[in-house]
Formats: C-alpha cells, sequence, structure tokens
C-alpha cells in the first residue's frame, strides 16, 4: 500500500516534520528529526528512480482527482534523477550539519534553521515531482523564501542585505514565472503540464504565448542565476552559514535548471521553441560570457567562498551551454553536469564549513599553509578543485568531454575550443587554492588547530569519493542521463 | 499606546468580540460563499492587533504568548497535512476527502471544512506573530 504513495510521501514527510520541529526547540533532538527525514526522502528517491527506469513514468493523483482537473504528481526520468540528486545531498549535508550549524548559528535560532531547512527541502523535492505550473509556482516560493531566511541567519551582518537582495531578485523571478504562467493559461485554459504540451502547438504562433515564453525563461534564469542574472548569488553564497550555503549551491540553482529543462522541452516541446524563437543564440552566448566572465572574476576573489560561488555562475554556464545544443548529447551533458557539479561544489563549500569552524574564516590569508595544519579538509577540497577543472578520472572530466562532443556533433568546433580555453581559467583559480594552502607557510602567530569533526570530514569524503567513483566509472549515471535526454526530446511526461 | 481614550477602549471592547464571531462565521461559510480559511485567519488575527493597539503589546503577549503562536503556527499546518495522511490510512489517495465519510459528498464537505480550519489557525497565528515581532524590534531598538 504505502509504495504506491511514495511520489506523495516524498514531499509530505519533510513538510509534517517542519512544524513538528518547530514545536520540539530543542536544537539536538530537531537535528535528529531533521537528520532521518533527510534519509529517509533519499531512500525513497532511489526507490522512485529504480521504479521509473524500470517500469516508466510514475503517475500520482492529489485528492483522487484526474488531471486536468487536479494536480498530479509525475515522475519521469529526468525528474527521478533530480530528485536523488536534491534529497542525497540534503542527507549528506544533513549528517555534516550539526557542528557547523552550532558554531555559526545562535543557539535560540537553531531549531528554526531546521525548520526552514526542512521546509526547503519540501519546496525542492516539490518542484521536482510536481506535475501542474501552478503548484510548481507554489513550491517554487516555499523553497526560495526559506532560502532567504537559511541566508540571513549568517554570522555576519551582511548576511541581511545578501539576503535581502536575493529576495527582491527571487520574487522578480518567481513573479515572472507565475505572469508566464498566467499568460499560458489564457490561452489554453490548462494548468496541467502534460496537457500543456499538447495544448501549446495550436497556440505557440500567437503574441501571448511569445510573451509568456519570455517571462518564463527570464524568470526562471533569475532564479538559476545564468549571467546576467546572476548578481544576488555571489553575495547570498559568500554570507550565508556554511552549511546553508553547501546546500543552497547543491540544489536550489539545479532545481531552477530542471524548471528551465520543463519550460523549454517539456512544455514547448512539441514545437521546438529554442530555434524557433531564437532563444537557443541567447542562451548560448549568455552560458559562454558566464563562463569566461565568472571564472575571471573569481580568480581576483580573497574571500574563497565568494570565489567559488563565481565559480559556480560559470558552472551553470556549463550546464545551461549543454542545454542549448538541443541534441541527446547536449542535454545528456547538461544533465550529468548537474549532477557532477553538485558533487564538487558541495565537497567544495563543505571543505570550507570545517575551515570556517576551525580557523574562523576562508579568506587567503586564513588559508594559507593549512594543506598542512588541516591535511583531509583541504584534500578534500583540492579533488573538488581538480573535479572542476575537468581533470580525467574526475567527473568534471565526463561532463566537459560530453559538451565538447555535443559541439562537434554539431559542427561547432569554435564552442568546443571555448570550453576547452574556459577550463584554463578554472586551473588558475584552483592552483591559486593549492598554492596558498600547500606553498605558502602559515603565520607565525596561527593559533594550532585540528582537524575538523569526524561526522563533518566524513561527509565531505563521501562526495569526494563519489567525485572519483563517478568520473571512473560514469556509466550508471552517463546511461540515465542519456535516457533522460532521449525522453525529453521525444514524448516528455506523455 | 492609546490606552487613555475612553472611547476607543469602550468600543474595541465592544467591537472585538463580534470580530471573533465574524471571523468564525467567513471561516465555516466558506464552504457556500465567498470566505475560508485565510480570510478568516487574518480577521480573527486584527482581533488581537486591535487589542495589543488599545491596551498595550504587554496585555496582548498575556493573551497570546510566543508559545501559543508558535503552536497555532504548527498546529494548523499539521492539522491540514493530518488530514491528508489520514485519508491515505483509509485507503484513499492523499487528501481524498471522500475518504472521510460514508457519503463521498459528506465527506468533501467535512475534509474541506477541517483542512479550511487548519489553514485558518495557521494564517491567525503568522498574523498575530508578524505583528508582536515587529513591536519586539522597535523596543530592542529603543533600549539600544
Amino acid at each position: 500500500m504505502i509504495a504506491a504513495h511514495l511520489p506523495i510521501l516524498q514531499v509530505i514527510i519533510p513538510l509534517i516534520v517542519a512544524p513538528i520541529a518547530l514545536i520540539m526547540r530543542d536544537s539536538r533532538t530537531v537535528w535528529v528529526l531533521t537528520l532521518s527525514v533527510t534519509w529517509v526522502t533519499f531512500s525513497i528517491s532511489l526507490t522512485l528512480l529504480i521504479e521509473v527506469l524500470d517500469s516508466g513514468n510514475i503517475i500520482y493523483r492529489i485528492g483522487g482527482w484526474a488531471a486536468p482537473w487536479g494536480i498530479e504528481y509525475v515522475l519521469d526520468k529526468v525528474g527521478a534523477f533530480v530528485l536523488v540528486i536534491v534529497s542525497a545531498i540534503g542527507s549528506i549535508v544533513m549528517t555534516y550539519a550539526r557542528q557547523s550549524v552550532e558554531a555559526e548559528i545562535p543557539d535560540d535560532r537553531i531549531y528554526l534553521f531546521y525548520t526552514m531547512f526542512l521546509l526547503c527541502l519540501t519546496g525542492l523535492l516539490g518542484i521536482v515531482i510536481t506535475g501542474d505550473v501552478f503548484n510548481l509556482f507554489v513550491f517554487l516560493e516555499i523553497s526560495s523564501l526559506s532560502s532567504y531566511v537559511m541566508i540571513s541567519l549568517g554570522r555576519d551582518r551582511r548576511a541581511l542585505t545578501a539576503a535581502y537582495r536575493y529576495l527582491i531578485m527571487g520574487t522578480i523571478g518567481a513573479t515572472f514565472y507565475i505572469i508566464g504562467v498566467g499568460l499560458i493559461y489564457m490561452m489554453t485554459g490548462t494548468l496541467n503540464i502534460a496537457d500543456l504540451t499538447v495544448l501549446i502547438p495550436s497556440v505557440s504562433d500567437s503574441r501571448t504565448i511569445h510573451t509568456a515564453m519570455a517571462f518564463l525563461t527570464v524568470g526562471v534564469c533569475l532564479k538559476l542565476a545564468l549571467f546576467p542574472l546572476h548578481l544576488w548569488l555571489p553575495n547570498a553564497y559568500t554570507y550565508a552559514p556554511s552549511v546553508v550555503t553547501a546546500f543552497l549551491a547543491a540544489t536550489a540553482t539545479k532545481v531552477s535548471v530542471y524548471i528551465l529543462i520543463r519550460i523549454v522541452f517539456t512544455l514547448f516541446g512539441d514545437v521546438n521553441i529554442l530555434e524557433a524563437s531564437g532563444l537557443q543564440n541567447i542562451l548560448m552566448t549568455l552560458a559562454i560570457i558566464a563562463l569566461f566572465t565568472a571564472s575571471t572574476i573569481a580568480i581576483f576573489q580573497n574571500n574563497m567562498k565568494r570565489l567559488f560561488a563565481y565559480s559556480s555562475v560559470a558552472q551553470i554556464g556549463y550546464i545551461i551551454l549543454g542545454l542549448s545544443f538541443a541534441s541527446q548529447i547536449g542535454i545528456a551533458a547538461g544533465i550529468i553536469h548537474l549532477f557532477n557539479h553538485s558533487i564538487i561544489k558541495c565537497t567544495i563549500f563543505m571543505g570550507l564549513g570545517c575551515i570556517t569552524l576551525r580557523v574562523g574564516g576562508v579568506s587567503v590569508k586564513d588559508m594559507c599553509g593549512l594543506g598542512y595544519r588541516m591535511p583531509w579538509t583541504m584534500a578534500a577540497i583540492v579533488i573538488g578543485g581538480l573535479g572542476l577543472i575537468g581533470i580525467p578520472m574526475t567527473v568534471g572530466f565526463v561532463s566537459k568531454w560530453y559538451l565538447v562532443r555535443a559541439a562537434f556533433e554539431q559542427g561547432m568546433w569554435p564552442i568546443a575550443a571555448l570550453i576547452i580555453t574556459s577550463s584554463l581559467l578554472t586551473i588558475v583559480y584552483v592552483w591559486r587554492i593549492v598554492e596558498t594552502a600547500y606553498l605558502k607557510p602559515a603565520p607565525k602567530n596561527a593559533p594550532n588547530i585540528k582537524e575538523a569533526p569526524l561526522s563533518m570530514l566524513l561527509s565531505s569524503w563521501v562526495l569526494a569519493l563519489a567525485s572519483i567513483y563517478f568520473g571512473v566509472n560514469a556509466t550508471t549515471t552517463l546511461n540515465i542521463a542519456l535516457e533522460a535526454a532521449d525522453s525529453l526530446l521525444n514524448g516528455g511526461l506523455k | 499606546m492609546l490606552t487613555k481614550t475612553s472611547i476607543l477602549r469602550v468600543v474595541s471592547k465592544l467591537l472585538i468580540p463580534p470580530i471573533m464571531l465574524f471571523a468564525l462565521y467567513v471561516q465555516f461559510h466558506g464552504d457556500f460563499g465567498p470566505g475560508g480559511g485565510f480570510q478568516a485567519g487574518v480577521i480573527f488575527a486584527s482581533a488581537f492587533i486591535l487589542y495589543a493597539l488599545i491596551f498595550g503589546v504587554d496585555n496582548a503577549r498575556k493573551v497570546a504568548p510566543a508559545w501559543l503562536t508558535r503552536l497555532m503556527l504548527a498546529a494548523g499546518l499539521l492539522l491540514f497535512a493530518g488530514v491528508g495522511v489520514f485519508t491515505m490510512f483509509l485507503g484513499g489517495d492523499y487528501l481524498d476527502y471522500s475518504m472521510l465519510s460514508k457519503d463521498p459528498h459528506a465527506g468533501q464537505h467535512l475534509g474541506i471544512n477541517i483542512i479550511e480550519f487548519g489553514v485558518g489557525t495557521t494564517v491567525a497565528g503568522a498574523m498575530i506573530t508578524i505583528f508582536l515581532i515587529f513591536d519586539g524590534r522597535l523596543r530592542a531598538e529603543k533600549k539600544d
């Protein structure tokens, strides 16, 4: 009986535990509760992924109402894969979280943090699993509002302005999205994604639908921080508590990319919107500018969190670049990089969280000589860095290999060259970290510090090792990504 | 503080009970006419806010202490989600109200009324909390 309800349980378990956490208040109990919820959602999403791969799409009707009247939850291969990414990162981040949260968030607010974390998880999982564009908006707001709160809990007072800025930009993004949905509803009279896929082709030449498409794309690109709409991201990642940065960097923007995938390849899947509207060129150009601009800015940053925040903007460029090819290999490259970048960035930000806990900051001067004082933490960060560059045997290589292949497949060799050149910029900023941590001596008056606590180290290392494992043995993830891309191009949710 | 103006005190004392009653009317009449949990919650909270404006926030806090508003926030959501889970245990889908009674029609009525009550509780709790927290901040700033 319970197996049939897994799609809804995935979303409502964190939703129900959030108010319970609010009532419990004791920070240790609430952490244990949150931890178990994240692992439960992770196992549910794995079960769902296996089921989708074995026997096709899963549909769940809320309240027993059939679509398009009721809200249905639909899970296809892309959705199931993203669901696993989000819940896996959630469970590992929570395993890591306790000490870091106790150190960075005032005691009397810790339970609020966990409540917000659970709501954010609910929102992110809900966005992925829902088959209804308005329900998606609701989940988008749940996840966004809770992430603003989580960012504002940072120790630095600048966290408040960062969160406020994200709130303004995020709200504009969500508003654009809902305007787009409104316009589409005006033309089709339905909000169900599968239904829209069928109805949109007959009205796709109208100006209303074109306007809707513009609103949807710009709104979602704001949320996923595509250059030049990324301005909220660097400060938000820099001043948020370490745990929040690790979680949001690996999930929030990725889920927004998922929304873009749904809009472009599922909602407008039958009208080949990328080419028809010229969106393909726009996305491709912006993605390539993002690779170079953001990586270049990253090189000159002194705060490591800010450095990797800019690096995230560049990496989102790779994902969008992959999608903009609109070919099976291109989309697969985008999806696989979604997974790979989540692992890499989460490793790095968790490593930086360990450093914040022991040293107190993550500026270049805090990092001097850390390679010998916190060898395990630094090693994890370096493995993450190698993945960002795309060294063979790491996950980054797999993504870049497929991106280059996708470019060659369409005869766009200048783009392949640009992808490889942009990796050189990544080498520069990763090398800067290696140089500071291993080749510069620690300052003389540096206090004696211990390695980070075991639970934090282990979680970072699980992901670091995963980034090597999925780099060496990429068959599983690649097959899922290729199949997902194939199902997106041929039918989507139908 | 407007405590010294006796007209305001008397009038608001007269008004607060009908406001709360009206909130309940909007709550339970939402089934047949305009209304529902959100509006009812806001109206109910406005009775508290009026009380706080006229009789002072300290007195209002005695009626609605932090633990109570926090409980209201959580309980409403739990009630809503709980109904959904309950219908699952009865053998239906999540939020399938038809399961709540032998007659599906009556079940739908019952279900929507219960979840709307949950919405009302949470919204009232949220509105009161927001108002009282803003006041708390003002006072914290005055102390600095």
